[in-house]
């Protein structure tokens, strides 16, 4: 498959760095204070949500994890609502009843994150379901991580939507761990893209830390999911540079050796690497360019949440129904 | 008007709705024949046994403009979809700040009887009243049944449609013609002075029958039916209270933290039907074990109009 044009290239470079941009500015607030609970970070993972999310409509569905920010972005979700949320303010996309790990813009196609491991993999299958009733050409995409691969939705949901040829994709983030246990310990089979094989459907392994190869495996099941074949499952091999939260007293067991070897793979410098590497097509002043835009605009979120009100006390009881 | 029986009633109601809104279609582990006919076998999916998957897919294709029904058959086997039922469809609305609807029926049979041991015979409804973000109907009728099924189609809310199965067989007027019964809003079935009877799904049925002996010994019971547990009409039941000065809750689940607790409660924590009070509530329920098999175990776990009688006479103060 031949590369994205430049500028998609230079899109997908400036979504990864806003999402690290984001994320390093959220957990500073975070350890700050302005922010509360629980923060994970996708930081080390970017070309995942980014290559899956390239290769999209507008109008096609993603629902993801309680590791969120990256989705959220790939997809679209306006950065002032997103900090506003986390901020939690009434500007924020749940009006501060979410936070972190419950952020969704249903209008963009985002069902959400969500703070139970596998907790989305149904709903999202719905989401595609819906698609096929239709008869709309759309896509749906369920994120979930390595860990959630061996919960029961996983399994149920696959099934469903190969037997029903659903137009999905299954993007597994295997950052090899889930929390503080690594996947050594738990996956059976280390692929996870093995157990397609059980559903009769692709499972596809890429390098979840190469923006074009994601983008490439997504182009193709994207193509079969709208052409109706079904679902594909794939693997992203990637790597969460930080702790699984950024709780000041997270445990880690991870050794810096296994961290050092990933950062060196580090998404973001490759996809920086290959630009530069074609002839005049991007200077380190560009480079510098658009990090300067994008931590402009990560501090204008930060601006546009701390001038959104929190909510009134009394809206804790708003939303409780739809009428 | 013609008698139906309740689970005629309940099959109407999902005809007759499916007819109006091509948007709803059926999701269970097995596929009403009524309904495949009808509609086909896209609208009418006979699914895997994954009842976890089928919960949490209505809620993605209610987000995407669908009006999903997921037939959990019996109340037993939703338990496999708790996560998706509490973790996600009672807070989805809510938690993302009230952004898109999730019209969702979820229907469920409660209730013992069948000697069918404890694992399918049960009727935590109050487990779900305590989830909030659902709404939950528990029809005594024929009627009430296919009116509540339309109205919990039609609300753009998940809603657990929770029917007694010891109901299903049970004829009553329904008329041809369409008509809802209002989510949230209590019944009077029988008007009397003496005593209010609220009462369960079944038990409405076990009251009803009660009254009737009563009555003639000269005692007066009034038979309230909430219909709805959540929303939970407790202007209706207060009245009835204030009118009578007594009351039972009549419920075939388990007395612990339930429907029947809450009932209790909403009575007697407002301070004009408290007042008017002539003598403590009184609970009618289950006793607070796993249901039994052998009918001479089972019959005994459970309430009915024999038990109801003796209760409103010892309220009463009479033999
Ligand atoms: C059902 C459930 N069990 C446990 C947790 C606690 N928990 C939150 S994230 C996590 C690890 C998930 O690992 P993985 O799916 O690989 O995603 P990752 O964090 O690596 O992105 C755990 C155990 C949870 N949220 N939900
Ligand atoms: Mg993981």
């Amino acid at each position: 498959m031949p590369y994205p044009t430049p500028e998609t290239q230079r899109e997908m470079l400036r979504t990864m760095q806003t999402i690290r941009r984001f994320e390093e500015r959220a957990s500073d607030d975070y350890h700050a204070g302005d922010i509360y609970g629980v923060v994970h970070c996708y930081i080390g993972e970017e070309a995942v949500a980014t290559g899956i999310c390239a290769a999209l409509n507008d109008d096609d569905q993603i629902i993801s994890t309680h590791r969120g920010h990256g989705h959220c972005i790939a997809k679209g979700a306006n950065l002032d609502r997103m900090m506003a949320e986390l901020y939690g303010r009434e500007d924020g996309y749940c009006k501060g009843k979410g936070g972190s790990m419950h952020i969704a813009d249903f209008d963009i196609g985002m069902l959400g994150a969500n703070g139970i491991v596998a907790g989305g993999i149904s709903i999202v299958t719905g989401a595609g379901l819906a698609a096929q009733l239709e008869g709309s050409d759309r896509v749906a995409v369920s994120f979930f991580g390595d860990g959630a691969s061996n919960a029961g939705p996983f399994h149920e949901s696959l099934n469903i939507a190969a037997k029903w040829k659903l137009p999905m994709l299954y993007v597994c983030e295997n950052n090899l761990h889930s929390a503080q246990t690594p996947a050594s310990r738990t996956l059976a089979h280390e692929d996870v893209a093995a157990r397609a094989a059980g559903y009769g459907i692709p499972g596809v392994i890429v390098d979840g830390n190469d923006v074009f190869a994601v983008y490439e495996a997504a182009s193709n099941a994207v193509a079969r999911a709208r052409a109706g074949e079904g679902p594909t499952l794939i693997e992203c091999k990637t790597y969460r540079w930080r702790k699984h939260t950024e709780r000041p007293n997270q445990p880690d067991q991870r050794t810096q050796e296994e961290i050092d070897i990933w950062m060196k793979r580090d998404p973001i410098a490759r996809l920086v690497d290959h630009l530069k590497s074609q002839q005049g097509q991007f200077s380190d002043e560009e480079w510098d360019a658009m990090d300067a835009a994008v931590l402009k605009s990560i501090e204008a979120s930060v601006v546009y949440a701390k001038a959104s009100p929190f909510p009134a006390p009394e809206a804790a009881l708003d939303d409780l129904y739809a009428d | 008007m013609r008698e139906i029986t309740f689970a005629q009633a309940a099959m109407e109601a999902l005809v007759e709705e499916m007819e109006r809104d091509p948007k709803i279609f059926h999701m269970s582990t097995d596929a009403p024949d009524a309904l495949v006919e009808k509609f086909g076998e896209s609208r009418v999916r006979a699914t895997p046994i994954a009842e976890s998957a089928l919960t949490g897919m209505a809620i993605g294709a209610a987000s995407s403009g669908f009006r999903p029904i997921v037939d959990w058959r019996q109340v037993t086997f939703a338990f496999v979809a708790m996560d998706q039922i509490v973790n996600q469809a009672a807070k989805i609305h809510y938690m993302f700040g009230g952004q898109a609807q999730f019209p969702i029926l979820y229907r469920a049979s409660v209730g013992g009887g069948g000697r069918s041991a404890a694992q399918h015979s049960q009727s935590p409804y109050s487990m779900f009243m305590n989830m909030a973000g659902l709404k939950i109907t528990l029809a005594s009728t024929p009627y009430d049944v296919k009116g509540l099924l339309k109205s919990a189609i039609r609300d753009n809310n998940p809603v657990i449609a929770f029917e007694s199965n010891r109901l299903a067989g049970l004829k009553g007027d329904v008329p041809q013609e369409d008509y809802t019964v209002p989510i949230g809003k209590a019944e009077v079935k029988r008007e009397g002075t003496d005593i209010t009877v609220v009462a369960l799904a079944w038990q409405v049925q076990e009251a009803l029958a009660a009254a009737e002996t009563l009555a003639a010994e000269g005692v007066s019971v009034e038979v309230v039916d909430p219909r709805t547990l959540i929303p939970m009409d407790s202007e209706t039941i207060r009245a009835s209270v204030r009118k009578t000065g007594r009351l039972i809750v009549a419920d075939e689940a388990g007395p612990t933290a339930g429907a029947s607790a809450e009932i209790a409660t909403l009575v007697t924590e407002d301070p004009d039907t408290f007042s008017c009070l002539k003598a403590p509530p009184k609970r009618i329920c289950a006793l607070q074990v796993p249901i039994p098999y052998s009918p001479v175990l089972e019959d005994h776990v459970f309430p009915d109009r024999t038990k109801i009688v003796a209760g409103v006479r010892e309220v009463l103060g009479i033999g």
